[in-house]
């Protein structure tokens, strides 16, 4: 039985590369959600079109991948096997792409990317400097793999781990060899993964569970998403190595319900690996039986942490429960039960085919392989990266990010989502692994990066998140359910103007009782914002209580909005653009803003072209100094 | 119901599933399916109810004609989500959560669509607005508004 399902892999693989071989023209376009807003699908479409109406089948495929990570410049096409790297493709360009590029072999100069340093158009995308400084070993793939065919992943030594596993390694010697690669838990809290197996392989138990935690609920981070869509074997194939080295028969993936696409993309995965014998009775002609199914969540942050999830899958709320009993012995259903993000799983395939040698020689010396961040915010290039552990945030940020947009100063980073911390400019040369984030006061999380830059508010950044943690508390401990809602009162007077002396020692004070007094990392965590804009932007907190200023320019109650006279043009274009009729004047006058009237929506500010910039926005004394200056 | 019981087996396992149904059926959880929801699972309706109450996804109150979705995840907040907000909240005279008084609108709010290269990002019934600005709110409002409610 063996052999018949090896040899139909082998065969399959061997077929597909064949093919490949042929060296067809094969125009991928980029079908992650990023892409997907800004119209991929028309644009895939639109090629298909064109390619049929040009009777051009037999030369050029048309592929849908999943994600290339490079979201600000979507929709991407890349032309292989050449490389050739068109960013923001419309409809519109289709026809001149296939005439030019498919047909005479000409590169269109206006589709390139252009190096903003050095003004350099650049031909492939592994030139991109976006791409160039990453490691994408858990990640390339997806720009070559649609994601609803198996084919395109096996053809890229897909299962061929699983195989091996099967075949050749007992379970004791496959969680050695995750536990030589040294590989952490992806999803936050870096656990070693190797070591949770062996402690859930020993738990006696007939039946046990294997779960994949899809519930990517940190704001700003989008890695897991892009993983499940553009390459859901990857997935798939780790956890189905995972429940042969545990002994588990029945596999869960938990995905978030905002994530439709991976749901799809992840249920199509699951038949198809069905349809080869990849899952299910017997594995490959194997004595191995394993089965996943796909849970959709139904929007809570909470049901991130292993034991909500769990009590989410058996049916009831997602609340958090003590630990120990860890799930490892006590999970779902009081059975054993092994819990890893997407991005841990998506590693393992990886570490059977090459080694755990190879993979620890990746990264820093207690942080193995590399990680998948997602840079957004602030930054001119925002995206997926993929990096190698300890990598500096200098690197990432500038070297990659491409800098901050419209030059701006740098002013912090945001790793960590909401259990995480804001890291300043002074450590921007901090390598970057699950340690150093920790000592820094933040921590690595799912990998979310938010760039912000000088106009940024750190306390509107501490009440965001407050925010957050407080409407997603579940409600279960005092100390967080009420203990966010007191940070919010706080941080909210603070921005409101209202801030009162003793405020910054009260949010210490509460900072500790939620941490002590909380059961799970929600609440656990929850301070830790405000720690860290506290302990490195002491200083924007006093100016809001003391000075009643927002140095940063953007809490509503601590600004105004004003129309320099010697620079307004008498335009009509924020007049006509204010929504509550504040501003007066005619055409070749100067304008005024009644601060009165004015809702500080900003609108004015936009819409004010850059070549005039007339609209200022001023804060403390000055501001004070203005409105009666503007009243007089 | 029948139809959507048959799928789902008598045990707790399938509420979640269950309610996501009825919510795909309904477009919202209407009361009287709770009971009928209890009977099948044979767990009692306060429990489903909590549940159900528990987790965003789900609404006891039926939705307007469209769905207006504000992303308010962190890179969205710090690209100006909160101004885009108000915006909205101002133009349709509703806060997020609510339904306009003729249902042709249903305010809400999601903590990150993960698509945050193109924040703040605005979703109308599924299309994807990316790099919302404030003048662009009416436009998207615009497209719906003289449409009369369903």
């Amino acid at each position: 039985m063996k052999d018949v399902y090896i040899t139909k892999l082998e065969k399959t693989r061997a077929e597909i590369l064949v093919s490949l071989k042929e060296q067809k023209t094969c125009i991928t376009i980029c079908g992650g959600t990023g892409c997907h807003a800004y119209g991929c699908l028309k644009v895939a479409k639109a090629f298909e079109d064109e390619i049929k109406k040009q009777n051009l089948q037999e030369l050029v495929d048309v592929r849908t991948t999943g994600c290339h990570g490079f979201c600000e410049r979507g929709p991407i096409v890349v032309i292989q096997p050449d490389g050739i790297f068109y960013q923001r493709v419309q409809i519109t360009d289709i026809k001149e792409v296939i005439a030019e590029t498919i047909k005479n072999k000409k590169i269109i100069e206006r589709l390139l990317y252009v190096d903003p340093r050095t003004k350099e158009r650049i031909i492939q995308e592994k030139e991109v400097p976006f791409y160039k400084k990453q490691k994408r070993i858990i990640f390339g793939n997806n720009g070559f793999i649609d994601p609803k065919d198996i084919r395109d992943y096996i053809a890229l030594d897909g299962y061929k781990a699983l195989a091996k596993v099967l075949f050749d390694m007992t379970s004791e010697e496959v969680i050695e060899e995750i536990k030589g690669s040294g590989l952490r838990g992806r999803g936050g809290a870096g656990f070693l993964t190797g070591r949770k197996w062996e402690i859930c392989r020993a738990a006696n138990s007939e039946v046990k569970y294997i779960i994949c935690n899809a519930d990517e609920g940190d704001p700003g981070a989008y890695m897991d998403r892009s993983l499940l869509e553009g390459n859901p074997h990857s997935v798939i194939e780790g956890m189905i190595i995972g429940a042969y080295a545990i002994g588990a028969s029945e596999g869960f993936i938990y995905v978030r319900v905002e994530y439709p696409l991976a749901v799809n993309n992840v249920t199509i995965a699951l038949d198809q690996a069905k349809k080869f014998s990849l899952l299910g009775h017997s594995i490959l002609g194997s004595e191995f039986n394993f089965d996943i199914h796909v849970f959709r969540g139904a929007g809570a942050f909470v049901s991130g942490e292993e034991t909500s999830l769990m009590a989410s899958i058996e049916g009831r709320r997602a609340f958090p429960r003590q630990r120990p009993p860890f799930p490892a012995l006590e999970g779902l259903w009081g059975k054993p039960t092994n819990i890893n993000n997407v991005e841990t799983w998506a590693n393992v395939p990886l570490i059977i085919n090459k080694g755990a040698d190879w993979y620890s020689q990746i990264g820093t010396k207690k942080s193995k392989g590399t990680k998948i961040f997602s840079l957004v915010g602030k930054i001119n290039n925002t995206g997926l990266v993929e990096v190698p552990m300890g990598i500096t945030l200098k690197e990432i940020i500038y070297d990659i990010g491409g800098g901050i947009k419209e030059n701006k100063k740098f002013k912090a980073v945001q790793t960590g989502g909401p259990s995480g911390g804001c890291i300043p400019a002074e450590k921007l040369d901090l390598p970057i692994d699950f340690d150093t984030l920790i000592k820094a006061g933040s921590m690595m999380g799912s990998g979310g990066m938010i760039v912000m830059d000088e106009e940024t508010c750190m306390v509107d950044v501490a009440r965001y998140f407050l925010n957050f943690t407080q409407e997603e508390s579940c409600g279960k401990c005092v100390p967080c359910r009420l203990g966010t809602r007191q940070f919010v009162e706080i941080l909210t007077r603070i921005t409101q103007g209202k801030g009162e002396e003793g405020d910054i020692k009260k949010l210490e004070d509460l900072s500790e009782s939620t941490k002590a007094g909380s059961l799970c990392g929600l609440g656990q965590t929850a301070p830790n914002p405000v720690l860290t804009t506290l302990r490195y932007f002491r200083n924007e907190y006093e100016a809001h209580i003391n000075k009643k200023a927002c140095p940063a320019l953007v809490c509503k109650d601590l600004i105004a909005y004003y129309i320099e006279p010697e620079k307004c043009v008498g335009c009509l274009l924020c007049l006509k653009n204010c929504p509550v009729d504040a501003i007066s004047g005619e055409r070749k006058k100067v304008h005024v803003i009644d601060q009165e009237l004015c809702i500080k929506c900003g609108a004015c500010f936009d819409i004010c072209p850059p070549k005039v910039m007339a609209v200022s926005k001023y804060t403390g004394r000055k501001k004070d100094r203005m409105i009666k200056k503007a009243s007089r | 119901m029948r139809k959507i019981f048959s799928e789902f087996s008598p045990d707790q396992r399938e509420l979640i599933h269950i309610i996501h149904k009825v919510q795909k059926e309904y477009g919202y959880i209407p009361p009287e399916r709770i009971s009928e929801i209890s009977r099948h699972l044979k767990i009692s309706e306060s429990e489903i109810f909590g549940v159900l109450t528990f987790y965003k996804t789900f609404t006891l109150e039926p939705r307007g004609k469209h769905l207006i979705t504000i992303c308010m995840g962190t890179a969205c907040h710090v690209r100006g989500a909160p101004a885009i907000l108000d915006e909205f909240r101002r133009r349709l005279g509703i806060e997020p959560g609510e339904t306009t008084e003729d249902k042709l609108f249903t305010l809400e709010t999601v903590n990150c669509v993960g698509a945050c290269a193109l924040g703040p990002i605005v979703i109308s019934d599924g299309t994807y607005h990316g790099q919302m600005k404030m003048r662009e709110v009416e436009k998207v409002l615009k497209k719906y508004k003289n449409e009369k409610a369903g």
